[in-house]
């Protein structure tokens, strides 16, 4: 029995304090704890690699780290990337009753009426790729990425869209994939969050949740930081705290607690004071590279920043910033590209175009200057919606403003750099851009993609909770080979 | 190395041990192989060949074959022995995978040669009713029976107990367990200062008894519980349901017993004559995520919450994960697919449907209110005319309605429809309806319109010409019986209040007669709008209604019954045989695939004879709390003991099953869950008491190396534990050492400096403004998409699902909440004034600070690097000159106070930080 239950301890030990120590602090940066460890050996071996957990990641990775654009609202792909000419011809007339039988929308009702694209679309590049001029600056980088046209996705409301798009499963309470990646592969810098989240245009519908850690120890939790103001919540000293004084308290606190350590020999002191130590270089490293005044003119006017306001170019530059410095996840969402066509600005004409017009040149810019630092090899790019929009219009307040309703059938997402294809394109849809006819992704097959591009399993990759082994793709997905260079 | 020589040791002893012993044991030896290396194929998901090791009667049973696997008593005749043994790799058991070891097929053929004996998991048998403790070989140590069991337990180790803690460290530590708070300086004083034997027995007393306990103890149910005031999903909808916490803290202040507690809150509707406590006690399972996004089914999200409340009741009152029965037969515990929907058929007769507005409900009243409308009540009663006087109602709520109705004052809020088009929402409070749009609708179920002439609508409209409201009888496109145009109320100023703007709009309305359900169509006025109009309630009137028999005052007094604020929340109420669910199994878990129509019915593990099944949750409530279940109690006091101790006995505290941790001391663990069920009869007060007062909780949690080295994690409990505080336990304790605590108990949600009230905003019937800063943590606004920041920093779930224990993480945001966050640095000013103010000698002032906040005297080491802190501090503000560089404690102040006062309020920030603050010690 004794051995059965050090086995078991060892694995309980493995899942809480050591995994703790060894993975999830590297979430959060190393522990700093080699020369304080002394007595207490017992933990000490596991300590220093600051690599992720027993075995990961399983095999060799192509992508090191993850730029993830999250446009919430989920924008038209019959605007962007599906190009339609059928639907054209179609525009304005009622919708055939086969694509709604036993159909359930969010807000259509009765028949609804077709909806013609309402942008132009041309071929660009080598691979002959079809974008719209809603992107001119993007079109120009088409050659880089692999178009996935055929996602499709269990939901049509936005939060749990987001929510199976970003944690796997519909209902909130799991951990999201920024959280799995840094809890299976830890992350590389000891100054800096492993999970860093940054928002624009207001925040998702789905809430801090969709960055929450889940049943996961908290440190995998996305760190939300902000372009303007505190990068990190609690990060800046409260009133008649300078940098001198917090550095001369935390010094103080920290030899309090090793007096403390000599009296209590509990290890768990040890890593406080490792972590106290960590927020005050947290205090300087997270601000110093939050600042993009810091980069060269050039660099800001090719991203269109706004120093000191919070925008989606601002972010942008933030994320290869991050990543730069050893971030091993940078999430980005961006929303307000929830076009119903409600009222002027909502709809997928003027609406989205002026959306478009905020993505266009940080976006491209990303990917150029990923290029030429020659980080785009190691660094995975992921694009999309939480799912696409109807081929028929939706009229919500009239015919004023052209809207489409959400759609979960087939919708474009695209992904670059990390092992995947440039210039491919993978899946097609029917000729009015309503359901897959070849190439069909589903969320949980992008989830498995982007693990297995890191090195990781996602059959594998597990936690234990309430008595089960709980995967980020549950007991579904497939890695998308045909989309890996 | 000694490590490995250690393990060694032990696989000889237990090696010996076997071979002295030659019973196998199911449990002990068998089940674990089984459960590591053959249940993956062979179990509750899949069962290859037909033959699963989950039930006895399919180990046993005929496979695909045709044979049994396993024949008593003869191992080569034995398939499973055949397989597991077998020279070709295709066909060996376990298939694509290492062979066993000479050991384990060892075990499996002596255990089957033995006759193969089948043993329930230890958990589905019955705790022993006379364990008995253990003789031991101290006479000195143990202080009651529970020591007996944890001192053989060390012994058998070879470890022994560590002393009593110092005093003062044992009576912090005691406040915080007990009541969630540190002793007051006062506390402190007069315990140290008592020497008599009983000084400790006297403040375990006085704790129990403190109003504080329920708050405490709360705390802890409020994760179980998955509270929240909020409903989850996109919207996160406002939801009134803080009297179900009030219960919460009144029902641990009480020493209600615990199976009572238990009762009410999953059968408190179905109790004879239940009181409006009772009622309170069943929104436990209205606690649940409700979905108000536009386009989704009710149906299926009522079917979520119910399937939700199946879970979380086998996962707080029997410890055992039922999630994975939803969708197959459980893969590693005895639970059949279809017993899933049987337990669900308990729970799947609630009225509740998913609507915005949460019906059924229970309206109550202040304390205040309580007594207007009793006074009201009893006025009308008096003035009443024979012929209009009818027996009362139970409830106040109730009567109030019922003397109101009869009398022709018909109110109804807008807010209850029964179902409505996208687009329509409630505003933050969900009382009025708002984003009314053209050609959008609202239902109301079963309207009386007996001798209703005239409809009055109370709307708020920004615009001349806002809408239209028609009423149509029984369906959308039914008879149009009436309509109204609504116009401009008044231009609304920013920060005014819509509901303050409202104004009735009559519509007179066709004769009907009868019981109607009816539709309101709205549509758009002068121009398209997302919020045409505001639109609050409706006033029924009827022709000669019978209040027109009275004089105006009276008329007057009935106005003011109707406008008194209520209370409401939300309940669980069974639906009447009538209208009664049927319940079906779904294949796969999916709610639009039905299997077969299944009963009520208890799973077949804990053997119920068929004749004693539960017939209703009320029943099935009373079989959990009884000793015919083997559960509830053992997973009830390894949960106080978890709370006491940092870890169960049962470390996961969620999974008594297979897949779960075997319990470090069964015995102890059985012997406490008999005695909470039958010597205490489920009082909590008592059992804790005890706890409390055994010599294990007593130990210092020093530790040193050879007890790391022998127990890393102190599972064989020869020390305290050093454990950290909860995220509650650290913000009510920084609110109380730096005396910002506001102490009042019960009440509305707080919104307070760490509250984000999301989309939905803040609710009004939320405590807002400066009363509500301070208030235990306890009470703050918990939004389910936007939870408390430092709560979840310091490991606390979302709450939106039951969640029984918290893994402990050791961050720098945490380090960060500490040292900067805007409620913890207020603490640290008003804290730095105390210590300014407690001596005129600075070493004085921080020995006083350091006092105050530890409850006990400062090591002259850490004195030494306090004064070096604070003379650090205190040149660095004598050089520094603008007001804007000074802590708040300093400002307004001037000279040297001014500079003696920021130094201190660095040294107090410094104190809130340390390591032996935020842990139990």
């Amino acid at each position: 029995m004794d051995i059965l239950n050090e086995a078991h301890f060892r694995q309980s030990e493995y899942n809480t304090r050591r995994h703790f120590l060894k993975k999830c602090v590297t979430g959060m940066g190393a522990v700093t704890l080699g020369s304080v460890m002394g007595g207490a050996d017992l933990f000490a071996k596991s300590l220093l690699p600051s690599g992720g957990g027993a075995g990961m990641p399983h095999f060799v990775p192509k992508a090191k780290h993850v730029i993830y654009l999250h446009m919430a609202g989920a924008p038209s792909q019959l605007e962007l990337f599906d190009y339609k000419p059928e639907l054209q011809k179609m525009n304005g007339q009622s919708c055939p009753p086969s694509l709604l039988e036993g159909k359930r929308f969010a807000f259509i009702r009765g028949v609804p009426q077709m909806l013609g694209p309402q942008s132009n679309f041309k071929q660009y590049g080598e691979s002959r790729t079809w974008v719209s001029d809603y992107l001119p600056r993007f079109s120009e980088v088409a050659d880089e990425v692999t178009f996935l046209k055929s996602v499709h996705t269990d939901e049509f409301n936005h939060a749990p869209a987001q929510f199976l798009m970003q944690t796997g499963s519909p209902r909130t309470g799991r951990p999201s994939l920024g959280g799995w990646v840094t809890y299976g592969l830890g992350s590389p810098n000891e100054n800096l969050p492993g999970f860093v989240v940054l928002l624009s245009a207001g925040g998702p519908t789905g809430g801090k949740r969709l960055w929450g850690s889940g049943f996961l120890p908290t440190v995998h939790q996305g760190v939300q930081c902000q372009s303007t103001g505190t990068p990190v919540q609690n990060l800046k000293n409260p009133k008649g705290v300078d940098s001198k004084m917090r550095k001369k308290s935390v010094d103080i606190i920290n030899k309090i607690n090793e007096l403390e350590y000599q009296e209590a020999q509990d290890p768990e002191i040890l890593t406080r004071i490792s972590q106290y130590e960590m927020a005050f270089k947290m205090q300087t490293s997270v601000p110093k590279v939050m600042n993009i005044d810091s980069e060269p003119d050039y660099i800001q006017e090719m991203y269109g920043v706004t120093p000191g306001k919070n925008s989606f170019a601002n972010n942008c530059l933030l994320a290869r910033r991050l990543v730069e410095n050893g971030v091993r996840f940078v999430q980005l969402y961006d929303d307000g590209w929830d076009m119903h066509g409600a009222g002027p600005g909502g709809g997928v004409g003027d609406g989205l175009k002026r959306k478009c017009k905020q993505i266009d040149k940080p976006i491209s810019a990303l990917l150029m200057d990923l290029k030429q630092r020659g980080m785009l090899e190691d660094t995975l790019v992921v694009w999309g919606g939480e799912f696409g929009r109807t081929p028929m219009m939706e009229a919500r307040t009239g015919k004023n403003f052209l809207g489409r309703d959400h759609h979960n059938e087939a919708f474009t997402m695209w992904m670059t750099g990390g092992g995947i294809k440039r210039g491919h394109t993978h899946g097609e849809t029917d000729e009015i851009g309503y359901s897959a006819i070849s190439g069909k992704v589903h969320v949980h097959d992008i989830q498995a993609t982007i693990l297995n591009q890191l090195g990781l399993d996602h059959e594998r990759l597990t936690y234990r909770f309430q008595g089960r082994d709980f995967r980020l793709t549950d007991v579904h997905g497939n890695v998308i080979k045909d989309i890996l260079a | 190395m000694s490590k490995y020589i250690y393990l060694l040791l032990v696989a000889f002893f237990w090696s010996c041990q076997n071979s002295k012993d030659n019973e196998i044991s199911f449990n002990r030896d068998v089940r674990p192989i089984l459960n590591n290396k053959c249940l993956r194929c062979h179990g509750g998901v899949k069962a290859s060949g037909e033959f699963s090791l989950l039930f006895e009667e399919d180990a046993f049973g005929p496979t695909q074959s045709g044979a049994s696997a396993i024949v008593r008593g003869n191992h080569s005749k034995s398939e499973l022995y055949k397989r597991i043994v077998h020279e070709d790799p295709e066909l060996r058991m376990p298939f694509d995978a290492p062979p066993l070891t000479q050991k384990e097929i060892d075990v499996l053929v002596e255990w089957i040669d033995q006759g193969a004996k089948w043993e329930k998991h230890w958990a589905y048998i019955p705790p022993k009713r006379d364990i008995e403790p253990p003789m031991i070989d101290s006479l000195s140590w143990a202080k009651n029976k529970i020591d007996q069991f944890v001192y053989a337990k060390m012994r058998k180790k070879e470890l022994s107990p560590s002393p009593e803690a110092d005093k003062a460290t044992l009576l912090r530590r005691l406040y915080l367990d007990l009541i969630g708070m540190p002793p007051t300086h006062e506390d402190v004083e007069n315990f140290m200062g008592n020497s008599a034997t009983d000084a400790y027995e006297k403040e375990v007393d006085k704790l129990l008894a403190s109003p504080h306990f329920g708050e405490r103890w709360a705390t802890m149910w409020m994760d179980l519980a998955r509270y929240a005031d909020s409903k989850g999903y996109e919207k996160d909808s406002n939801r009134e349901i803080w009297k179900f916490r009030d219960y919460v803290i009144n029902a641990f202040n009480e020493d209600m017993p615990f199976d009572q507690f238990s009762i009410e809150q999953l059968a408190g509707d179905l109790l004879p004559n239940p009181t409006e406590q009772q009622l309170i006690a069943t929104a436990f399972h209205r606690n649940t995520l409700a979905n108000d996004e536009g386009g989704t089914d009710n149906e299926e999200f009522r079917v979520a919450a119910v399937v939700e409340r199946v879970a979380t009741t086998y996962e707080v009152w029997q410890g055992t994960t039922m999630s994975c029965v939803q969708c197959h037969s459980h893969p590693y515990d005895p639970f059949r697919h279809e017993e899933f929907y049987q337990s669900m058929a308990f729970f799947n007769n609630a009225r509740d449907n998913d609507s915005y507005f949460e019906e059924p409900k229970l309206f109550t009243y202040s304390d205040q209110n309580k007594k207007e409308v009793e006074s009201l009540l009893a006025y009308i009663d008096d003035e009443l005319l024979p012929e209009d006087t009818a027996p009362k109602a139970s409830y106040l709520h109730r009567e109030k309605e019922a003397v109101l109705t009869r009398l022709g004052y018909r109110v109804h809020e807008a807010e209850s429809y029964y179902e409505s088009s996208p687009f329509i929402e409630l505003d933050e409070s969900l009382s009025m309806l708002w984003q009314v749009q053209d050609s959008s609708w609202v239902k109301y179920d079963k309207i009386d319109l007996e001798n209703i002439t005239e409809i009055g609508f109370f709307a708020s409209a920004t615009i001349g010409y806002a809408g239209d409201i028609s009423i149509h009888l029984d369906s959308l496109k039914g008879k149009k019986i009436g309509g109204v145009k609504i116009t401009k109320t008044k231009e609304l100023k920013k920060g005014d209040d819509k509901r303050n703007n409202t104004r009735e709009f009559k519509a007179a309305i066709d004769a009907v007669g009868g019981t109607h359900d009816i539709y309101l169509r709205f549509f758009k006025g002068e121009r398209y709008d997302g919020h045409l109009f505001y639109l609050d309630k409706m006033r029924f009137y009827e022709d000669e209604p019978r209040m027109d028999s009275y004089n105006p005052a009276f008329k007057q007094k009935l106005k003011k019954l109707a406008e008194i604020p209520t209370t409401s929340t939300p309940i669980i109420e069974e639906l009447p045989e009538a209208e009664a669910r049927k319940t079906y199994l779904f294949d796969r878990g999916s709610w639009l695939s039905l299997g077969n129509e299944v009963t009520r019915s208890i799973p077949n593990i804990y053997d119920i004879p068929e004749a004693e099944e539960p017939k209703d949750r009320l029943a099935f409530a009373k079989w959990m709390m009884s000793d015919k279940n083997p559960l509830a109690a053992r997973v009830a006091v390894n949960r106080f003991w978890e709370q006491l101790f940092g870890f169960g006995l049962v470390e996961s505290m969620e999974e008594f099953g297979t897949q779960g941790e075997k319990p470090t001391h069964p015995e102890l663990l059985d012997w406490m869950a008999v005695r909470f069920e039958t010597t205490h009869d489920w009082h909590v007060k008592p059992f804790l008491r005890e706890l409390v007062l055994s010599a294990t909780y007593r130990q210092s949690s020093d530790a040193n190396v050879e007890k790391i080295e022998k127990d890393a994690r102190n599972q064989w409990l020869s020390r305290g534990f050093r454990t950290r505080l909860s995220a509650e336990q650290i913000r009510d304790q920084v609110l109380t050492v730096s005396g910002l605590l506001n102490p009042l108990i019960g009440g509305p949600s707080v919104n307070n400096s760490s509250v984000d009230g999301g989309w939905t905003g803040v609710p009004d019937w939320a405590v807002k403004g400066d009363s509500a800063k301070y208030r235990r943590s306890l009470y703050t606004l918990w939004k389910r998409v936007t939870p408390p920041n430092e709560m979840l920093t310091f490991d606390s779930p979302d709450r939106s699902v039951c969640t029984s224990r918290r893994i402990r993480t050791n961050t720098p945001l945490q380090a960060l909440n500490l040292l900067n966050d805007e409620t913890f640095f207020e603490a640290s000013n008003a804290l730095a004034k105390q210590m300014l103010q407690a001596d005129i000698d600075p070493e004085k002032q921080l020995m006083f600070g350091y006092n105050k906040v530890m409850g006990r005297t400062i090591s002259d080491k850490k004195l030494l690097l306090l004064k070096e802190l604070y003379q650090d501090a205190l040149s660095h503000f004598k050089e520094e000159k603008a007001e804007g560089n000074f802590p708040e404690a300093a400002s307004e102040k001037f000279g040297d106070e001014k500079n003696n006062l920021a130094a201190l309020a660095i040294v107090a920030n410094t104190l809130l930080n340390l390591d032996e603050f935020i842990v139990k010690g």
